[in-house]
């Protein structure tokens, strides 16, 4: 017989009890430990020996102490959004550093990203300030200002050198993202843009507990065209379901590329499958526009700039700015407030 | 331990996601095998396995026998061809449905790497590649915890694209093998320029040469650049042999695989992976590669320990 993974019950498991605080443990989890949060903590088969085992069965029960501080400390943001893909390198933290800049672009809009890719952040070199710390005051820490209305937070600026890795397991990449919620002075902001790595792990279920109660009005999910890339926005797509975050809608990134010489257009991720438009018909989810590989956006991200800034007349900034109005119509916004017409 | 008959592992590792470590894995098992050896393919990738699909065994499973789970065949040897076997195991193989999500926290996913390095019966195998998820968290602490007691591990080919923010991720992938003391086989820069198929300019889509300056700046050896093909991504989506405009060049040479076919038609071409993608013009690209990494595994040229 083929041995297949029951996942689905799991799943129910840690998404509706994913913030027991988490007990102090004398020793490394076992290998089959059914999770110090979770409800058969100390009780499962596998935690007879363990040396956890009185420890993890009479740890407190309860839902999380801290979710009611991130909730108050997050009360003046007034909109909160997730940037997902299950796919690494599709422009996720692009896509997300040009939607702040997009709705930074009203001046009366203030804008915030915090960046939860706790391994491989991204957003600090893209908005120019990967040299930046953070500075904490009485009220906590301070974001780090790109501009007057858009402000950062990432776990690149607490790095001694810029190369450093961070070498963390998932408890204190939890923690980290905790600590981005719940002391960051984020103050009265419109939005506040999620960014987050790549798969359906720790991160993203921390982000989702972490933010229920405040709530989010959903996620924006970023693919690239071809099938292998659609494969693993599948799963965070069903992700999504299974945790009761709406899906805004999806976005393909780097769709055709129009030779800068003879202006032919190849598809060089081909959309096999139908792309993100079969995709997003599949699942019901609203298809929010495609935006095609232009090299001068990776440009404007290594050198910290914001490419609507650099190239405005670009056919890729046209196709990003109907993509940031078609994600503010389905916020439930007036588009033209948040993204003035020029 | 199911490692024992496994003569050398190598990981392919990179700190940015979706740079084509898949895709790279893919192409050193493939490449290997065409050179006669007996390679495997263990995808650590739990919440985003791509290697089924890339090697377009997505609907198999795994055979469960006394002792482990029996890894999934991907072609047999053909000793005429000088062609090694290649298998596969993956966390996509244990799926109901392609698109079920994986949602596990660490511990969970340090269990399964555990397991997955355990409990998978390889049998007689050259060299098995190990493709993981982008970053420096739990499956890698896995890993290297795990495999650094084995004698086998040769080393890591980091992969890159070319452009800062891409380097920027996999510096830190570096410093964790300096951390950890996996030694680093070298460096290669996937995504290196795209070759119009109608006038044949080469656009950098994402920059170039990051890869090669950043080897040389942690003082690794850079293995080279492979360039975007979409033909390679038709071969792996649709199986469709790859061809070519005549007169297509790779590295200034002239490629002689199949040339001036019929580009417009998608279809399924019969044979198998490892013979069609002779056929691509990144097959020559990944032979030097391969060339390289064979011979620093062997001891040839020693792989650096980054410091």
């Amino acid at each position: 017989m083929a041995p297949s993974l029951e996942v689905s019950e799991y799943v129910q498991d840690v998404l509706s009890h994913p913030l027991k605080v988490g007990p102090k443990l004398v020793a490394p989890e076992p290998e089959h430990c059914p999770g110090p949060e979770s409800e058969s903590a100390g009780k499962a088969d596998s935690c007879e020996g363990c040396p956890n085992q009185a420890i993890c069965a009479s740890a407190p029960k309860g839902p999380d102490p801290d979710i009611p501080v991130i909730t108050e400390r997050l009360s003046g943001i007034k909109h909160k959004v997730l940037i997902l893909s299950g796919k690494g390198g599709v422009g996720k933290s692009t896509f997300s550093s040009l939607l702040a800049y997009a709705f930074a672009t009203n001046p009366d809009s203030t804008v915030g990203i915090m960046d939860t890719d706790i391994c491989g952040p991204s957003i600090p070199k893209m908005m120019g300030v990967e040299a930046e710390t953070i500075h904490v005051s009485g009220g906590g820490w301070s974001p780090v200002w790109v501009q007057d209305n858009l402000g950062v937070m990432s776990v690149q600026f607490m790095l001694p050198n810029r190369d450093d890795a961070v070498i963390w397991r998932g408890p204190k990449k939890n923690g980290l993202i905790k600590q981005f919620l719940k002391d960051v002075e984020w103050g009265d902001m419109d939005f506040l843009l999620v960014d987050t790595p790549p798969g359906t792990s720790d991160e993203h279920l921390s982000v989702n507990s972490f933010l229920k109660e405040s709530g989010v009005d959903g996620a924006v999910v970023v693919t690239t065209p071809q099938e292998v890339a659609l494969l693993d926005v599948r799963k965070e797509i069903d992700f999504c379901r299974k945790a009761g975050i709406k899906v805004l809608g999806i976005v393909e990134n780097m769709s055709g590329f129009v030779c800068p010489k003879c202006t032919h257009e190849s598809q060089i991720f081909q959309a096999t499958t139908g792309g993100a438009r079969a995709l997003a018909k599949e699942t019901n989810i609203p298809f929010l526009g495609a935006v095609p590989l232009d090299p001068r956006i990776g440009i404007a991200a290594d050198y910290g700039e914001s490419f609507f800034d650099a190239w405005p007349d670009s056919p890729a900034c046209s196709a990003l700015k109907v993509v940031v109005r078609k994600v503010a119509e389905e916020m439930g916004l007036r588009p033209e407030t948040v993204l003035p017409e020029d | 331990m199911s490692l024992q008959r496994v003569k050398h592992i190598v990981l392919v590792l990179s700190g940015k996601g979706g740079v084509g470590k898949s895709s790279i894995t893919t192409q050193l098992a493939l490449s290997l095998s065409t050179a006669g050896h007996v390679v495997g393919i263990l995808d650590i990738d739990l919440t985003g396995p791509s290697i089924p699909r890339l090697l377009g065994i997505e609907s198999a499973k795994v055979t469960q026998a006394p002792g482990g789970w029996v890894p999934v065949p991907v072609h047999p040897a053909n000793p005429e061809k000088n062609i090694g076997a290649l298998s596969c195991m993956s966390l996509g193989f244990l799926l109901r449905e392609r698109g079920d999500a994986v949602v596990w926290r660490g511990p969970k996913k340090t269990a399964m790497v555990r397991q997955f390095l355990s409990d998978v019966l390889w049998g007689d195998i050259d060299y098995l590649l190990i493709d993981t998820p982008p970053g420096t968290s739990d499956e890698h602490i896995s890993l290297a915890e795990t495999l650094l007691k084995q004698a086998q591990v040769a080393g890591a080919v980091v992969v890159t694209t070319p452009q800062a923010v891409a380097t920027a991720d996999v510096k830190k992938e570096l410093n964790f093998c300096m951390k950890t003391g996996i030694k680093v086989i070298g460096v290669v820069e996937n995504m290196s320029g795209f070759v119009c198929p109608n006038c044949s300019e080469c656009t950098d889509v994402f920059s170039r040469g990051g890869g090669e300056i950043m080897a040389q700046e942690f003082g690794v050896r850079f293995l080279g650049s492979v360039p975007i093909d979409p033909q390679f991504v038709m071969l792996v989506e649709t199986g469709k042999r790859p061809v070519y405009p005549v007169g297509t060049k790779v590295d200034g040479v002239e490629f002689r695989g199949r040339t001036n076919g019929d580009t417009a038609m998608d279809v399924k071409d019969p044979g198998l992976l490892v013979e069609k993608y002779q056929d691509c013009s990144l097959c020559p690209v990944f032979q030097n590669i391969t060339k390289e990494v064979v011979a620093v595994v062997n001891g040839q040229g020693n792989g650096v320990v980054v410091a």
